[in-house]
């Protein structure tokens, strides 16, 4: 069975994001991007399941810039066999971007799409349930085990409080959450290999999906900064602090 | 013109988040219905009906919502959606499941984690793990929003609307529940927990992390780790706070051996009170504690559970 995998870039977990000077955004002028860190366990369960023989081909795919073919060489170099790359400059919101899988679905006929439970830019935890709702498929988010079994995903997801598990018929959305796996880091013979691994780039304007924006982004602020407190010279006077002045015990 | 609210029930009970998304739809100055799916939910509709705003609670009672899954529940309220302006729900595991589900089928951009509504279309919503907020205006005529529950006070009580039952129903054929885990543990889960603990790379190992227990048994407090202490091995995945992690705000939020990295301030910055213990004293997670204290944790822990 083949695997789609969505990934995305976005900026390095790691960097402090800045807002532009006129409050209209982020700003991601040079600044280090990556893969998405849940698209990363996506597409290392995909990976796991091929390594395990459950899956015969793994398909990566992302929506993005011209650079974004650099998230999918990471995806390549990590064990996706072939990527498709839908090029677009647009900022396409998670609709735009599920209806645009949609479109890959119809076309490669996965039995499972793996991809991030949210991308940790816009935070929207959406496209997942999106595309499901699109196919008319089943779907599981926050997946922290899955088991696949002839047409049948068993998925087990955390819920707030506990966890949950469900069987999916496929094909299904699955979407991943931090305990499903831990990816691994590409090896430089795997790095170079996936050099020479095909990408299909498709230009989003030719696709003719409507990926109009739906949301305007009227304003991009810090939060407030939190004031640096006081040092406390003991552990009496931080109980003492904490009964009687900040009152939390 | 009217908002609908998708609310949360668990063994019966209405989940107390519901007061909270009503008190935040009061904002829009609409009239305010609730809708509750599942099965035998007569007493979460009556807690419901009794939330201060409410003008209906709308109750789907079938066998075939009892375990609320994304498939039939988000077609459910794609039917009842169409008298409506505004369709909220809280932006739980639950919220965020469902409603996206029925924005792709109405044809709706939705707006995830909501923490303040400035008019019928415009909205603020943390970004980048609360590394910056941003202001958002829906152009969509029918607005799919989640809110952070705990970013509103919860709405007070009435005498109670009117309760109405949902005829409509619709089976899941995709999709099955197998089963359901809550743990009742000694320890509450980490992103609901009134006080969280947390230990980083300064814990030096997971048996270390023992340390942080005591402290956490006085406090009926959840224990998490930064992703340092993740990726040395320490402590588990799902313990991690962070922006690729779990993402907390505590009323008191304790670090130790934490430096502060920026993914972990994104996690917890919103926490109400921070402390800091760390030996380091220009560690960057002083920068935003209110109360630091620069010491050994070794000693610092033992003490500390034995003063609390």
């Amino acid at each position: 069975m083949k695997v789609l995998v969505a990934v995305k870039r976005v900026i390095d977990y790691n960097v402090k994001v800045r807002v532009k000077p006129d409050n209209s955004d982020v700003d991601l002028t040079n600044v280090k991007m990556a893969m998405n860190p849940f698209c990363e366990i996506a597409v290392e369960e995909a990976v796991q399941l091929k390594e395990r023989g459950i899956v015969s081909e793994v398909v990566a795919v992302t929506v993005g810039p011209k650079a974004a073919q650099e998230q999918l060489r990471t995806a390549l170099a990590l064990g996706a066999d072939r990527a498709i790359h839908l090029e677009t400059d647009e900022v396409v919101e998670s609709l735009g971007v599920a209806k645009l899988l949609k479109k890959v679905v119809e076309d490669e006929q996965p039995s499972l799409v793996l991809m991030g439970k949210q991308s940790i830019d816009t935070d929207n935890n959406q496209t997942g349930q999106m595309l499901s709702a699109l196919m008319g498929w089943a779907q599981a988010t926050f997946a922290s085990k899955v088991a696949i079994e002839g047409d049948t995903a068993t998925v087990e997801r955390e819920i707030d409080g506990g966890l949950q598990t469900l069987s999916l018929n496929l094909p299904a959305v699955i979407t991943t959450d931090l305990r499903l796996n831990e990816p691994r880091y590409a090896k430089l013979p795997d790095i170079m290999k996936a050099k020479k691994k095909p990408v299909d780039t498709r230009s989003v304007a030719d696709l003719g999906v409507d990926i109009a924006p739906r949301v305007e982004l009227v304003r991009v602020e810090l939060p407030t900064e939190r004031q640096e407190g006081v040092r406390v010279g003991s552990v009496d006077e931080l109980v003492d602090k904490l009964k009687n002045e900040a009152k939390v015990i | 013109m009217a908002t609908l609210i998708f609310a949360e029930h668990q063994d019966g009970a209405l989940d107390p988040a519901t007061a909270r998304v009503v008190a935040g739809a009061k904002a829009l100055g609409e009239p305010i219905d609730v809708v509750l799916m599942g099965h035998q939910i007569d007493g979460a509709a009556r807690q419901a009906a009794e939330i201060d705003g409410v003008s209906r609670v709308l109750v789907a009672d079938n066998e075939a919502y009892q375990h609320v899954l994304a498939e039939n529940v988000s077609k459910v309220l794609v039917e009842l959606s169409g008298e409506y302006t505004h369709l909220l729900a809280s932006a739980s595991t639950t919220g965020k499941n469902v409603l996206p589900r029925v924005a792709a089928l109405k044809d709706v951009s939705p707006l995830t984690d909501v923490i303040a509504i400035e008019s019928s279309d415009t909205f603020r919503r943390p970004i980048y793990a609360g590394s910056a907020i941003a202001t958002v205006k829906s152009l969509d005529t029918l607005k799919i929003v989640s809110l952070r529950a705990t970013a509103f006070e919860p709405a007070g009580q009435q005498s109670a609307a009117s309760i109405e039952p949902v005829t409509v129903v619709e089976v899941s054929t995709t999709s099955r529940f197998v089963s359901e885990a809550r743990p009742e543990g000694e320890r509450p889960e980490l992103t609901s927990a009134g006080v969280v603990v947390s230990g980083g790379r300064g814990m030096g190992n997971g048996e270390n992390f023992k340390l942080l227990e005591a402290v956490a048994d006085k406090l009926g407090a959840a224990i998490g780790a930064s992703r340092a202490a993740v990726d040395a091995g320490y402590v588990p995945n799902d313990m991690q706070v962070g922006q690729t992690g779990k993402i907390v705000a505590p009323e008191l939020y304790i670090a130790v051996g934490i430096s502060g990295s920026i993914q972990h301030l994104a996690g917890m910055k919103d926490s109400r009170v921070i402390v800091a213990i760390n030996n380091d004293d220009e560690a960057p997670i002083f920068r935003v504690a209110d109360y630091g204290l620069v010491g050994d944790l070794f000693e610092v822990l033992p003490e500390l559970a034995q003063k609390l």
